[in-house]
């Protein structure tokens, strides 16, 4: 017998089961299709207002830095002056996202880099898919507008979030992503990031900066 | 059994550990843990609910688990992955191997996966030739001392930053021999640009999963690095190893998980990295994986279903329970001698390696609960060590002083005036022995006490007598 057949086989044994019985398959199947949602913390629901209230707090506590500006046109300017500020190079890599590649990034004097990152960059931008309210986490999926090395190859990390896209929680950005990619699919990466990369494995002492960004900007637009 | 046990050597351990003065410095920092969890679990009024939902969540698929495997296997075939099947360590080892040999690897970063170690994954690999590399910083101390992990969320926590040093500056020996390492920031900026190199050279990258999701297909990995996306998207092969337990039905019932496992584990509301994978590189993409494999292991579990230590398989190795374990932070994770230390490695330990190799570890309890108090998904695991107590004392497996011990004090407790009158004459006995320092620093026949602490002496009556005093009645 086949290592799957034997395992499934011994599975059955164990629970008094056949695997064919129509009440298990109709229970199983049901919940893959309903995927009911459980116990959802109240923490991050309410208004746009407030959902971005909570995402910026929470986020700040786990270390990112937040900056809301007026409007996707503005992000350039304020990624320039992130950057300057934390003297950090005037370089930045972005991959095709056409809302990204929209912004008037010639009235800032940053190189502009495009494609995944090879491990040399300092700097990347990416726009979310959601942020979370609950945690302050980021939402973001990969594809070629915005590849996955970008989120944790470079020192710092930027990430452009309309303030839209802000939801209350994780079955909130699962609804959106049900919504693109359909009910039962998902991207081939989506990353939930909650601050910078860190680590206390030496002692205990929380250090940030471990193997991914050792900053993480969220620019909240809109 | 794969990792050689030193289990059954676990008293011996055990004495190693107390009297190892830079382990008992060392384990201070375990104790951070506590404090951290019950903040997080303060913060959040749902808390206690999400419990009871992780629980349930893990009971319903564990009763259901053939069909949300098959349901799992169908997705991820249907998002060009691979699913392999293996029913033992040694299986599962042939696997992985034979994936990296034909892909002519010879680099093969790693995720920090406890089921790596209960399998031995790192020897066979390199017994083949390639070079494994543990990514997570603290796996990266460990394996450069050769050691196994002591705690399973913070592998290094037996290990001090003078250690760390003396580690680095063995290994990396192209670095000025001059240079400050005093620093735990030092260190980590130099692991960091080591291994850094290792994730862009890595041919294979090897990850485990916390929960792999029947609905999608998908395997999810927590870290608060990014070592484990770093292995997983940028070598052309990632393969996940992971044992039948971590399916879950759907993304719902993995964000129910999610909220009681970083809460649990580090005291944080999320880990900074929560990755979902699902298939390899899609049409388009500029980066991922160009082959997403899976291997599935059994290695005992589907035996421990249906049977007296199937809440077990709820676990999802936060390390709460050690981190809440009068037992643990007195002696770390090595003393348990095998993969799974504290209450859970107690449990889980002789269910995979068999009650006469690990039998001794459900005796390390106090039975004080916290464990159980602390579970996110509640396991009984007090319950469950006294299980194996009880066929560790039916198989005659326990040593014969303390199965004399336990007959000769079965003979009293089941004679109750007999038992009230003898250890009243004992208590008395001992009450006007230890009068004037009111402890003792040594006892005949009690040396595997006061070796390690003074036994207090005893008020000059029994508890029983002195409730019978205060209440009128006993029974």
């Amino acid at each position: 017998m086949n290592p799957r057949d034997a395992i499934l086989q011994n599975l059955r044994r164990s629970l008094g089961v056949t695997g064919g019985e129509a009440p298990r398959r109709f229970e199983v199947e049901r919940r893959l299709a309903e995927a009911p949602p459980g116990i959802v913390p109240a923490r991050g629901q309410g208004d746009v207002a407030t959902r971005v209230a909570t995402f910026r707090a929470e986020a700040e506590r786990a270390q990112a830095s937040v900056a809301e500006i007026a409007s996707l046109a503005d992000v350039p300017a304020e990624v320039a002056r992130y950057l300057r500020e934390s003297n950090c190079a005037a370089t930045l890599r972005m991959g095709d996202d056409a809302r990204l590649a929209a912004m008037p990034w010639g009235d800032t004097a940053l190189e502009i880099l495009f494609g995944a990152s090879d491990g040399h960059d300092l700097n990347a931008v990416a726009m979310a898919f959601a942020g979370i309210a609950e945690t302050g986490t980021l939402a973001l999926v990969s594809g070629a507008d915005n590849p996955t090395t970008l989120n944790f190859l470079p020192d710092n990390a930027i990430v452009v979030l309309r303030r839209e896209d802000v939801v209350a929680d994780y079955e909130a950005a699962f609804a959106r992503l049900r919504g693109r990619y359909g009910k039962g699919n998902a991207p081939r990466t989506l990353n939930f990031v909650t601050g910078p990369s860190r680590s206390a494995d030496i002692e205990q002492t929380l250090l940030l900066g471990a193997h991914g960004p050792r900053r993480l900007h969220i620019v909240i637009a809109g | 059994m794969t990792v050689v046990a030193t289990t059954p050597r676990f008293k011996g351990n055990v004495h190693d550990a107390l009297t190892d003065a830079r382990l008992q410095g060392a384990l201070v920092h375990a104790s951070n843990f506590a404090g951290r969890r019950a903040l997080a679990a303060a913060r959040l009024p749902e808390f206690e609910a999400l419990r009871d939902s992780a629980r349930a969540i893990k009971d319903h698929t564990l009763a259901h688990l053939d069909l949300y495997l098959e349901a799992y296997e169908r997705k991820v075939v249907e998002t060009g992955g691979h699913v392999h099947w293996a029913e033992d360590a040694e299986a599962a080892r042939r696997i992985i191997v034979d994936l990296c040999k034909r892909r002519g690897a010879k680099t093969v970063t790693k995720g920090k996966s406890m089921i790596s170690e209960e399998i031995g994954l790192n020897a066979a690999l390199e017994a083949a030739g390639m070079a494994a590399v543990e990514t997570d910083l603290g796996e990266y101390i460990i394996q450069l001392r050769g050691e196994t992990p002591s705690h399973i969320i913070a592998p290094a926590i037996h290990v001090t930053k003078e250690d760390v040093e003396r580690e680095f500056r063995k290994a990396h020996l192209d670095r000025p021999a001059d240079r400050d390492l005093s620093q735990p920031e030092q260190l980590l900026a130099e692991a960091r640009a080591e291994l850094r190199a290792k994730f862009m050279a890595a041919d294979v990258g090897v990850t485990g999963a916390n929960f792999l999701v029947a609905e999608t297909g998908t395997s999810i990995i927590v870290t608060n690095e990014g070592n484990g996306d770093l292995t997983q998207i940028l070598p052309r092969v990632h393969i996940v190893i992971a044992s039948i337990e971590k399916i879950v039905p759907t993304l719902e019932d993995a964000a129910q998980l999610l909220r009681v496992l970083a809460r649990s584990a580090t005291g944080q509301d999320a880990s900074v990295y929560t990755t979902l994978s699902t298939g390899p590189r899609r049409e388009g993409d500029k980066d991922g994986p160009s082959e997403y494999h899976v291997v599935i292991l059994d290695n005992g579990r589907s035996a421990m279903l249906g049977g007296e230590f199937e809440d077990m398989l709820r676990c999802i190795r936060c390390g709460a329970c050690m981190n809440h374990c009068p037992v643990y932070q007195a002696v770390g994770g090595h003393a348990y001698g095998w993969v799974y230390p504290g209450p859970m490695g107690a449990v889980l330990t002789p269910s995979l390696i068999g009650v006469a190799e690990g039998g001794q570890l459900p005796n390390a309890s106090t039975f004080c609960g916290r464990c159980e108090a602390v579970c996110p998904v509640r396991i009984p695991l007090p319950k469950m060590m006294r299980h194996w107590r009880e066929r560790e004392f039916e198989r005659a497996l326990s040593p014969a002083a303390q199965r004399y011990g336990l007959r000769f004090w079965a003979f009293f407790a089941k004679r109750p005036t007999l038992y009230r009158f003898a250890t009243g004459l004992f208590t008395r006995a001992l009450h006007w022995a230890g009068r004037k320092k009111g402890r003792f620093a040594s006892l005949p026949l009690a040396g595997g006490w006061t070796d390690y602490r003074d036994l207090a002496a005893p008020e000059r009556a029994t508890f029983q007598s002195q409730w019978r005093a205060k209440s009128g009645a006993v029974n």
